[in-house]
């Protein structure tokens, strides 16, 4: 046994976190400045924080992740990062040439209070910044939120950078896609396109963290939202949010700045939360759904109807982010499965209200935990077993201890690919994934069937 | 530049062109110190080399290999001693980031024998924990882990903010060790406290000294008892050094720190020679086992079956005894032949091919040997958080300056143990062998070992790793997770180092045939020729398609 020390019996913990189910601000800030094209991330602190984000964001995508650091060291940890922060800006822009700095700062910074903004300044008052070049920054202490709350800052820096109101209002809207894949952005691009909707979508990691292999590395790639772009988001008519955690703040920064308003819905994943995304865009831009993506809907429809019998009282557990979990824990609900133990390590009493919310009407109870870690996930499953599991790498460890099927989803994926070109938000990311369950149940059905009830046709 | 596939050289001027040409692109200050760590490798009379700027700190802003003094302590140290209880008192992330992400293999001897590799313990320290300091909240946790439980003992890692914010762990450490009874120790390995993972070597290393070396004196059955100091067992290595000195009949007492236990560095100096594979991360606790208990120690390399074969014959030959040598020759003669036939069928295919190594304190030294004997040759080469020693040799030890991040890691005050010291050999026996040309204590370097006009370059940043892949058009590159994709986005096969690629073992006799079939894969890979599409490679129309 892997896990071999974990007991069922739980105890109350008020002071050690074991086997976590988030990690710290960061990362999501590294993540969300990668998809701002001709940017590199900076992380304010020691080296060791960029070189495990950079180490984590690789290991997820296998692509390049750049971003570079401050380098702290005793002297600046007790003197102030100024002076190393200047510096860095300055090698920067002369050595990797890009538009935009993107700095975030870690427990160090924070602890010691650098002033980014006024440290910023500076460096443009010393003429470390070329013309046409922007530093910009967000606040990201780990000791506050997870990796969630950190692309949710990293967000909000760009509009505070950046958003311009400039009195004309466009038929364009902004999507805050949330901390989901590439390949996920890349699938609400579609749909929004396929509306014919104009939008600015921000951050953009796709074309950045799933490029081509040509042979030549380059240091910014094709992808990522532009300055231009950024600047025209307080211009635009409305803001669609998608997910609480991840993309409601900046949202609502423009909305007070400048007026523009938004709507916060759930991440797209799963049926329900599809058709609220694409019915809300309908609403808001006043436009008709054009038949290729009901099509879509009706596809994803056709295969949970065909398929039921599988889906149907299967029980769950799953882990990970508060968006994906409100999400996937929507789609369970709508395929008649049961999820019952449902954990997330980002703090915020408003998800286990949205997860009671959601199941009040169940017969069933469903255990359900914010601040909570994949220990105590465990020892639920040992008390009320599961059909399957869903989270990300780290829960291969429960899974093959206690043997259940195990769906890989959330960040960081460390084991296994796809996730980069194949989205799971869309009617046809749901399609996939409901794929990718039925290839789990059915592939356990065969494997325990007893020889006179291995089937052929299932 | 004359190149020819069996006979590449480079003439100093070049690559004294391509290191100017470099250095133009930083800001005059940068260039000053990157000049420094970029050398242009000589060997002069005695094996005297150029002298390498090294574990200097990393200019910010500049993209670097190099992770921090925790990652070194927690990480790389204490992560593979699996029935230690490691609690990272810090904010979540950095007890996740070093999570199983290491590959570092362990074996519990059965199913109730204690693992908790598998598990990551953090305090997870709150905004309210920065505010009014964390000591209770870690108190609280050692608590909570031990009647969860049960652990030997229990071990306690500091990250950034704990120092900053005064929290005093070996205070919170020494307490619970009194109240609960079992061995509680802390290290202040905030990531700030040196230049690279190095110090945190060095932090842990003292640590596992001072506090549990020396606890359990019970002497081990064996004739001829060793410990391998350095080794992290990456991928299986330990396990295949395990096997081969097991069928020369010598007893491992104690790894550091691959596949280790508590028990084993308790028990440590019941052993009669330490051998230390990364010189870097561990020739102290060498040094110190031999002032406090009179264990000699000696470099050795399982890296490369030609290497490994003389280490183990080094070993013998400091028992000294013939039924050892015997069975050490026995057990390379057995090894050899399969070896040498993959070695000479991957030979065929990869003779005459380059490779550039930039990473971390001994591996970017050792695995040249692996290259060599696949006929292939490293053009270049660096460590990532090595010191000057590890490049030009021990001999440059007393020219070394020690400068403030240096003084910042606790040396030991270490003497002979009044009960424990003793000497393993008599001062005649240790002359006797200095006779005949034995060596302890001493380790060459990277650099005398490679050729006249290689670049050796300290913690390479990604802009010279780019020019370098540019000028030698290497056909293949060893760096660790950060350089992986940059490198292969090139389109040139990169090999982690650090972690193998989900590879391995490459130590030892079997894990050689692995490296050789694995870089036989990678150099001779059909990827290259698939990076154009026929349209970009003709992509004139020479006329309308006509259908017939
Ligand atoms: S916070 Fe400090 S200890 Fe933690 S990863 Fe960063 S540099 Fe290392
Ligand atoms: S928790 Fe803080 S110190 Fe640790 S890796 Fe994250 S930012 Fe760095």
């Amino acid at each position: 046994m892997l896990l071999r020390h974990t007991p069922k019996e739980i105890k109350e913990r008020s002071a050690l976190v074991i086997n976590p189910a988030k990690t710290c601000q960061p990362v999501g800030a590294m993540y969300a400045a990668l998809g701002i094209h001709a940017c590199m991330p900076h992380s304010h602190g020691s080296q060791g924080c960029c070189s495990y984000h950079r180490s984590a964001l690789t290991r997820h995508y296998k692509e390049p992740a750049m971003a570079t650091t401050s380098s702290f060291t005793e002297g600046s940890s007790v003197f102030g990062g100024q002076a190393n922060l200047i510096q860095a800006i300055d090698n920067i822009f002369t050595i990797y040439e890009p538009d935009i700095i993107a700095v975030h700062t870690t427990c160090l910074s924070e602890t010691i209070g650098d002033d980014i903004t006024q440290i910023g300044r500076k460096a443009k008052d010393d003429g470390k910044v070329p013309e046409g070049k922007y530093v910009i920054h967000c606040n990201t202490p780990s000791y506050v939120g997870s990796h969630v709350t950190g692309f949710a800052n990293m967000c909000k820096g760009m509009v505070d950078y950046f958003s311009e109101k400039t009195g004309e209002k466009k038929n364009v809207f902004n999507i805050i896609p949330g901390f989901v894949e590439p390949s996920d952005m890349e699938e609400i691009k579609r749909l929004v396109s396929a509306m014919g909707i104009e939008f600015i979508m921000f951050p953009d990691t796709s074309g950045v963290l799933n490029g081509p292999l040509t042979g030549h590395f380059s240091m910014y790639p094709e992808g990522g939202v532009t300055i231009e772009q950024l600047k025209a988001t307080g211009d635009s008519t409305g803001t669609l949010a998608l997910g609480d955690t991840a993309s409601s703040l900046a949202a609502k920064t423009l909305d007070t700045k400048f007026k523009v308003p938004c709507e916060i819905l759930d991440l797209p994943i799963g049926l329900s939360a599809t058709d609220a995304f694409i019915d809300t865009l309908r609403k808001v831009a006043g436009v008709p759904v054009p038949d290729s993506i009901t099509y879509e809907r009706g596809q994803m429809v056709d295969l949970i109807s065909d398929m039921h019998q599988y889906f149907y009282g299967k029980k769950v557990a799953l882990f990970g982010d508060p968006d994906q979990l409100v999400s996937l824990t929507r789609f369970l609900l709508d395929l008649d499965m049961k999820p019952v133990h449902i954990v997330t390590g980002t703090p915020g009493k408003k998800f286990e209200k949205t997860i009671q919310d959601l199941t009040a009407d169940l017969p069933y109870t469903v255990n359900v935990k914010e601040s909570g870690d994949m220990f105590l996930l465990h020892q639920w499953i040992k008390n009320e077993p599961v059909d399957l599991l869903i989270g990300n790498t780290y829960g291969k460890y429960i899974a093959r201890d206690e043997d259940i099927p195990f769906l890989r989803h959330g960040f960081p994926i460390l084991d296994r690919v796809g996730h980069s070109y194949f989205p799971t938000v869309g009617y046809k990311g749901g399609i996939r994934l409901l794929e990718k369950i039925l290839d789990l149940l059915l592939d356990r059905i065969d494997r325990d069937a007893k020889e006179e009830s291995f089937e052929l046709v299932l | 530049m004359e190149s020819t596939a069996e006979n590449i050289t480079y003439s100093k001027e070049s690559i004294e062109e391509l290191k100017q040409d470099i250095l133009k692109k930083y800001p005059t200050k940068v260039a000053r110190k990157r000049a420094k760590q970029i050398i242009i490798n000589k060997i002069d009379e005695g094996d005297a080399v150029p002298e390498i700027g090294a574990n200097t700190r990393t200019v910010p802003g500049i993209l670097t290999q190099r992770g921090c003094t925790y990652a070194g302590c927690k990480g790389v140290i204490l992560g593979p001693t699996r029935d230690l209880v490691n609690i990272v008192h810090g904010p979540i992330g950095c007890s996740f980031y070093a999570w199983l992400t290491r590959r570092n293999q362990t074996r519990p001897v059965d199913d109730n024998d204690e693992n908790f590799m598998t598990y990551c313990f953090s305090t997870d320290m709150q905004d309210s924990d920065i505010v009014f300091g964390g000591e209770g909240k870690l108190r609280q946790a050692v608590q909570e882990a031990y009647d969860l439980f049960h652990p030997k003992a229990i071990s306690i890692f500091a990250t950034c903010p704990v120092g900053l914010i005064g929290d005093d762990i070996h205070q919170v450490a020494r307490e619970m060790k009194e109240k609960l009874g079992i061995n509680v120790f802390a290290f202040s390995c905030e990531g700030y406290k040196g230049v690279s993972q190095s110090a945190g070597h060095h932090i842990a290393n003292n640590g596992i000294f001072k506090h549990v070396v020396g606890e359990d004196d019970t002497v081990k059955e064996g004739e001829y008892k060793i410990n391998l100091l350095g080794e992290y067992n990456i991928g299986g290595d330990g396990f295949e050094i395990d096997r081969i000195l097991e069928e020369c009949g010598i007893q491992v007492v104690s790894t550091f720190s691959g596949n280790s236990t508590y028990g084993q560095f308790a028990n440590c100096h019941t052993a009669d020679l330490n051998t230390v594979m990364c010189h870097r991360s561990i020739n102290y606790v060498a040094e110190m086992m031999e002032t406090k208990f009179g264990i000699p120690w000696i470099k050795i390399n399982f890296i490369g079956a030609k290497s490994t074969a003389k280490s183990l014959r080094k070993i013998a030959d400091y028992f000294g005894e013939q039924k050892l040598k015997d069975r050490v020759e026995e057990v390379i003669a057995r090894e050899m032949p399969e070896v040498e036939k993959v070695m000479m069928d991957v030979r065929s295919r990869c003779e005459g091919k380059t490779a550039m190594m930039f990473v971390g304190g001994s591996r970017a030294h050792h695995y040249q040997e692996l290259f060599n004997e696949m006929g292939m040759k490293t053009l270049s080469a660096g460590y990532e958080f090595a010191h000057r020693d590890d490049y030009e040799g021990r001999k440059v030890l007393p020219t070394i300056k020690i400068d403030a991040d240096s003084r910042n890691i606790e040396e030991l005050e270490v003497e002979q143990d009044p009960a424990r010291y003793k000497p393993r050999k008599t001062d005649e026996q240790m002359k006797a062998l200095a006779d005949q040309g034995y060596t302890f204590k001493d380790y060459k370097g990277m650099m005398p070992e490679m050729e006249a006009n290689s670049l050796v370059i300290d913690d390479i940043s990604h802009y010279e790793t780019e020019r370098l892949i540019e000028f030698y058009e290497p056909d293949i590159v060893c760096a660790g997770i950060k350089e992986k994709f940059v490198v292969q986005k090139s389109g040139v096969p990169m090999k982690q180092l650090h972690s193998y690629d989900s590879g391995g073992p490459y130590a030892g006799f079997r894990g050689a045939v692995n490296f050789y079939k694995e870089i036989d894969r990678m150099v001779n890979s059909k990827v290259k020729t698939y990076l154009k599409a026929p349209w970009q490679k003709n992509p004139e129309l020479s006329g309308h398609y006509v259908w017939e």
